[in-house]
């Protein structure tokens, strides 16, 4: 025991005196809430709109003004006609245009249909079509105020916004977070400070000690948790204070799974070093194996569903995915084991298989 | 600048970049590092990085039962964006299936719905959106929207004899650059972006940084080999394989995911090696402050992250708050991503990208000098 306090002494002063790595561990999730919190985000707003009124009418400058009045679109340009709009668009300064066919007004005095021509930038195909429906209903708008109709039918959506009434981003952020964090502490970490003792030797002396193998392995990663454990709270309190977002469900619970989670992921990186035998290749493979399948596979940032069938597959296998979930309904649902029993199990059963995998792994003999 | 360029012989710096060329192709973790893993990521991301909405699962409460309510729902079914998963007449089921998450929305029909169509032309549905889901909510909400309101046209079409249905405004939607709505053609210039400013900055970082902590970088300080020359023979053959990256992911791009080229792809290389100067700066000042290969992953690793998230690359810079879009100027992969889409999605020539050329340029010139001059103190 005396030996393993030891080891534990050691490690810990390995990673406070190495000042670098330790600032970036723990800045890197308290930067992270901010930058996912503001950067995040898909709302349409103040929106550059250019405008082509080849004759413009009392008409036209009625819809033109109430575009104004939006307070969602700031007009960048007013042509006379379409041909300069390209550049606009290629050089970004127009995100949509709105056409008006000539003889705007009289064709309507007429009471003939006028034609609008909405040209939206749909490089980015979600936020083009906000745009445009923005736009269109703008319009309609003031279609329905000139000539209102009788005998129109109406089917009225009540819309609520279940668990995220706000849709602040911040509050779906966070619990992918956490497992981002706990990946890079936990799994890229561990590996990497159980490779370097390879590479630079010092294992041997470790394994020659009386320390049992499990014991290093304690040694080595405990540090590792209690700093996983710690950024874990720190996301919180900061996503508390700073974007509100809620916890409505049990914090013990929540924690519970943290603990399910960080042992998935260190067992990955006890892996990791298992197979490699140089802090590169290591780094790598925990970049290829933990990193980006919880960044991009999770549903932390892109929805799930929205990926093809074979990635969703993948996603299965994926121990953050299944985190993000059970976050996700802890503390904006405020589910419980009643809802979240599958997720845990499933988050189990993982642990349990990789621990085994990774003692197993680790060989008291130098290859 | 021109004390370090004293004494600089090419032919020396060439000799050392060529000993780097064979040990990138020597050592395979290099060379999977550089090439298969971009690779693999381009096709991973290029896939997974989309907010597009497609057969998203909903759930449908109709407690009216009627002619018009199971119209409703057949238009929603009918439609590519939604799936039906669930249909009930009572509230349970589908409550439970969003607090599972399973169903992205769920449409409650009340039960007078038709009959309050009939007699007041007026109906109210709810929509229970699940906001779980983030920006997808907003596009699945609008879609569901959408498609209420065309079934209600199209019952006034009905009801209304055409000809008193004059002096209408009719809107004509063109969507430019990307009329199919593929996220693919705006997320692989992006993730492009990304391969290339990774390899640039990660591995010029990490390489110098294994150099110090062999202890090979003290051995060629003692070599007449200067600093410059140094330098010119680290940077260059991770220059020219940013360069063959990013000719690889374009071809992936093209024939993988069928993304176009609609500008000059010479145009783009031209901006793409002046940025790669940048990239390259970038890493090789990390590797001045660094003093292990973990040390430099781990910072290069920490502003690579703030680059790219600021970078409009995953979601667009004018959705984010006002400081957030200034402190983004300062940005160079901001700049380059701009770059990129505008040439590869919308054709611009020189002209239209010549403000942000212009500044990845100034960028280029100033961070490389800066790290030069702390590369020399640092080992001076």
């Amino acid at each position: 025991m005396n030996a393993l306090l030891g080891l534990l002494r050691k490690e810990t002063l390995h990673i406070l005196r190495d000042r670098r790595t330790l600032a970036v561990l723990i800045l890197l999730p308290i930067v992270q809430v901010v930058l996912f919190g503001y950067t995040i985000r898909t709302d349409v707003k103040d929106v550059r709109l250019a405008i082509v009124d080849p004759t413009p009418d009392a008409t036209t400058l009625g819809i033109r003004a109430r575009f104004s009045a939006t307070g969602t679109f700031r007009t960048v340009a007013v042509l006379h006609s379409a041909s300069q709009l390209e550049r606009l668009f290629q050089r970004d300064t127009a995100q949509v245009a709105i056409v008006f066919g000539p003889q705007f007004g009289e064709t309507l005095a007429r009471g003939d249909a006028a034609q609008v021509l909405v040209i939206t930038d749909a490089t980015e195909p979600n936020s083009g079509t906000g745009r445009q429906n923005y736009v269109n209903a703008v319009v309609q708008e003031y279609a329905a105020q000139l000539a209102p109709r009788r005998g129109d039918i109406r089917i009225e959506t009540r819309v609520r916004s279940r668990f995220n009434p706000t849709r602040q981003s911040s509050n779906l952020f966070v619990p992918g977070l956490m497992a981002m964090v706990l990946t890079i502490v936990s799994a890229l970490m561990t590996a990497l400070s159980l490779t370097r003792e390879k590479e630079t030797g010092t294992m041997e002396a470790l394994l020659a000690s009386p320390l049992r193998p499990w014991q290093i392995i304690i040694g080595k990663v405990a540090p590792y948790v209690v700093i996983g454990f710690l950024s874990v709270i720190a996301v919180l309190v900061e996503a508390r204070l700073i974007f509100h977002v809620p916890m409505r469900g049990s914090l013990t619970l929540l924690l519970f799974e943290g603990l399910l989670f960080i042992l998935v992921s260190l067992s990955l990186g006890i892996l990791i070093s298992a197979r490699t035998s140089s802090q590169r290749v290591a780094m790598m493979a925990a970049m290829l194996a933990t990193m980006l399948p919880t960044l991009m596979l999770s549903g932390f940032v892109f929805p799930i569903e929205s990926m093809p069938r074979a990635l969703q597959l993948v996603s299965y296998i994926i121990p953050a995915r299944w985190f993000v979930q059970v976050t996700r309904g802890i503390m904006l649902k405020g589910t419980g084991l009643a809802f979240l029993w599958p997720e845990t199990l499933i988050l189990g059963l993982m642990a349990v298989v990789l621990l085994v995998a990774s003692a197993r792994s680790f060989r008291i003999r130098l290859d | 600048m021109a004390r370090l360029l004293r004494g600089f012989s090419m032919r020396r710096a060439l000799a050392l970049a060529h000993a780097e060329v064979l040990h990138v192709v020597r050592d395979r973790a290099t060379l999977v590092q550089l090439i298969v893993v971009p690779i693999v990521q381009l096709l991973v991301l290029a896939n997974a990085a989309t907010f597009a909405i497609h057969s998203s699962p909903i759930y449908v409460v109709d407690m009216d039962r009627s002619t018009a309510s199971r119209a409703v729902t057949n238009r929603l079914q009918a439609s590519d964006y939604f799936r039906l998963v669930g249909y009930s007449s009572s509230p349970g089921a589908a409550n439970e299936a969003m607090l599972r998450g399973d169903v992205s929305l769920t449409l409650t029909i009340p039960h007078d719905f038709e009959t309050q169509l009939v007699r007041t032309h007026t109906s109210v549905v709810h929509l229970d959106v699940n906001t779980e889901k983030g920006s997808a909510a907003n596009i699945v909400q609008s879609y569901a929207v959408q498609i209420l309101n065309a079934y209600a046209a199209e019952l006034g079409a009905e009801i209304m004899p055409r000809e008193s249905r004059t002096g209408r405004i009719v809107t004509v939607a063109r969507d430019w650059y990307n009329p199919t709505l593929n996220y693919k053609h705006y997320m692989v210039p992006g993730i492009l972006v990304a391969l290339v400013t990774i390899v640039g900055t990660l591995i010029t970082a990490q390489n110098i940084a294994r150099e110090k902590e062999m202890g090979t970088l003290e051995q060629l300080n003692v070599t007449p080999i200067t600093k410059a020359e140094f330098i010119a023979a680290k940077l260059m053959p991770f220059w020219v394989l940013g360069l063959v990256d990013l000719a690889a992911g374009l071809l992936v791009g093209y024939f993988v995911f069928g993304v176009p080229m609609h500008g000059d792809p010479f145009l783009l290389f031209f901006a793409a090696g002046v940025y790669l100067v940048v990239a390259l700066a970038i890493g090789l000042w990390i590797s001045t402050i660094v003093e292990t290969q973990q040390q430099a992953m781990f910072v290069t690793f920490f502003l690579l992250m703030i680059y790219l998230l600021m970078s409009g690359l995953f979601t667009p810079i004018d959705s984010m708050p006002h400081w957030v879009q200034l402190a983004s100027e300062l940005n160079p992969v901001r700049h380059f991503v701009t770059i990129a889409r505008a040439i590869i999605v919308k054709g611009a020539g020189l002209r239209e990208i010549a403000r942000p050329l212009g500044i990845l340029a100034v960028y280029g010139v100033v961070v490389l000098t800066l790290a030069i001059r702390q590369y020399d103190k640092r080992s001076a």
